[in-house]
């Protein structure tokens, strides 16, 4: 019998009997995601990769979400894969606004090293017991965390005479230089 | 001693830099940095509707537009919960093994530039710039394609293209033979690649490698077979999956590959031709999915959807999905959430290169520098879709 969804959350709540596991449910959700406690998290992904019949050996991806009005704010996403069975499996975990943190799993799946470095990156979710927690993709000293949803886009204002002030004007004398202006006129 | 390899290095494929510490000649150890590419895609995706973030989607992986777009629409019609006609879908499947066609190509001749047979470059661009050229029929543009729309193609396809695409397939095999002289027993190829750049089966699995790189080292998983999307579960193919794990069986197993591609992409085309070579090419769902011009002309309904849909874009019901698609270079995924507004609220990009890129280290410790360039060209990365 292949492996479903419901069964791995059976299995889950047969071996973490007194954790608050959620299942979230919506209009569209699309994937089989299961809300679990961040502080169990590290023992949850060593069962779902260590359990024979599970086998999620892979995680193709990890990243985070900001949803800013709601309380907790913040959430990071495992995407898990069982090559054996050909199943996904999504983990969430809830953070809430102040001082966000959450478990590493690099000790579980090594490549979520530089998943973690980027959702540290763009959202400053701090990953407790990552082995090497620097930007990635921004520069070192960039402040801030550009993907929370109270950062600004921004972008870089066009410069012009009146909106830069020490902006040096081009010299009276080279204008003679400049090119002449011709007319097209229509044949 | 450390060096820095890059960012400006002609083998990097962009701008990447790889930090070594050398002993001798010897690599103590590798760390990859990179983002100098960096464009905040995912931030802008949040501020676009869905349809001005297929145009960003080109130019992430700029070597292979259509896969992106494809992986990008399949995740916004996953939340939507339409399905593309199967016309539609042969068209895109057409164009996403050309896609891997000429992808694999532009691979083979700046790995094998890297590693110094020159040669294989001419070769493989001539029929990469067919590809191109296949895509500017199509859709206008030879490299930002743009082409695939959420529910559907952009326009239908012209007249003459199944031809042009039936021609290039008939004689890529060929091709293939001519680039597979050059290098399969090639002496120099094989010292160069052969027990190279080792990557173990549990290691690749363990550090999320895809693609044909996970292939070489001997795991059997390609999205296509093990969670079809577009239909590919109706095409007959198969899977070459390397031995060693070393860069030469990840250059077999993307020889192999491009001969599978050639054969899907041939039932395609039977497959359009059977369906019509002219014919829809979109959903008829107008709250999502623009109505042919024909009838914005004729019809006051049509007229009404097509202003809404263009002037606020579309209403995709609340909640998120995750489709992934096996792009060229491995596992490429669009994680969507949506909030019932016509603008993702957050759009995360899997990408197959910034994960490969990762397992970078691990191939290249304690053995020479020249190896690094030729690690780097096997994992087949572009740092435009690391950095995104």
């Amino acid at each position: 019998m292949p492996l479903t969804p419901e069964r791995v959350e059976q299995k889950l709540r047969e071996r973490f009997p007194g954790l608050a596991f959620e299942r979230q449910v919506g209009e569209a959700v699309r994937d089989y995601t299961l809300i679990v406690p961040a502080d169990s998290l590290v023992e949850i992904c060593t069962f779902l990769r260590d359990d024979a019949e599970l086998d999620f050996g892979m995680l193709p991806w990890m990243g985070g979400a900001d949803y800013l009005p709601r309380v907790p704010r913040f959430e990071t996403i495992y995407n898990l894969l069982s090559l054996s069975n050909a199943l996904r499996f999504t983990l969430k975990v809830r953070i809430g606004d102040e001082q966000p943190r959450v478990p590493s799993v690099v000790g579980v799946w090594p490549t979520a090293n530089w998943h973690e470095r980027e959702t540290y990156d763009f959202y400053g979710i701090e990953f407790t017991g990552h082995p090497d927690l620097t930007r990635i993709l921004l520069p070192d000293e960039w402040q801030g965390w550009p993907l929370r949803k109270d950062s600004p886009l921004g972008y870089e204002e066009v410069a012009f005479t009146h909106n830069t002030p020490n902006r040096i004007l081009p010299s009276p004398a080279l204008k003679k230089l400049a090119p002449k202006k011709v007319k097209y006129r229509a044949q | 001693m450390t060096i820095n390899m890059g960012p400006q290095h002609p083998s990097t494929h962009g701008v990447l830099r790889v930090a070594l510490e050398l002993d001798g000649e010897t690599i103590v150890a590798c760390k990859p940095i990179i983002g100098y590419l960096h464009t905040g895609m995912e931030k802008q995706a949040e501020y676009k509707t869905y349809t001005q973030s297929i145009p960003q989607t080109d130019r992430m992986d700029y070597i292979s537009p259509m896969s992106n777009n494809l992986a990008f629409c399949l995740a916004a019609e996953k939340i939507l919960g339409v399905e593309p006609p199967a016309r539609v879908q042969a068209i895109r499947v057409l164009l996403a093994e050309l896609t891997r066609i000429s992808s694999h190509a532009v691979w083979m001749g700046t790995h094998a530039i890297d590693i110094g047979a020159l040669t294989v470059f001419w070769y493989t661009f001539r029929e990469r710039e067919k590809v191109l050229s296949i895509y500017d029929h199509v859709a206008g543009a030879r490299m930002t394609s743009s082409y695939f729309r959420v529910g559907g193609l952009s326009r239908d396809i012209p007249e003459g293209f199944l031809d042009r695409c039936e021609k290039f397939v008939d004689e890529m095999p060929a091709h293939i033979d001519e680039y597979e002289s050059l290098l399969t027993k090639n002496p120099i190829w094989i010292a160069r690649t052969q027990g190279v750049a080792l990557l173990s089966a549990k290691d690749a699995v363990a550090w999320g490698v895809t693609g044909p790189s996970l292939r070489g080292s001997g795991v059997n998983y390609d999205i296509r077979k093990a969670e079809p999307y577009s239909g590919y579960d109706t095409y007959q193919f198969d899977v070459p999956v390397g031995r060693d794990g070393d860069a030469y069986s990840r250059y077999v197993v993307r020889c192999a590959e491009m001969r599978e591609s050639v054969k899907i992409a041939k039932q395609a085309i039977q497959r359009i031709r059977e369906l019509g070579e002219f014919g829809p090419y979109r959903v008829r769902d107008f709250k999502y999915v623009l109505p042919p011009k024909e009838e914005v002309k004729t019809s006051m309904e049509a007229l009404i959807h097509h202003f809404k849909i263009v002037a606020h874009g579309f209403f995709p019901p609340v909640g998120e999905a995750y489709s992934a698609v096996e792009a060229p270079k491995g596992e490429l995924g669009f994680y969507m959430v949506s909030d019932g507004s016509p603008r993702p609220w957050r759009m995360k990009v899997r990408s197959p290169s910034f994960i490969n890129l990762q397992a970078l280290p691990l191939m290249v410790q304690g053995r020479m520098i020249a190896d690094v360039i030729a690690a780097i060209g096997s994992i087949d990365i572009v740092l435009g879709e690391v950095d995104r």
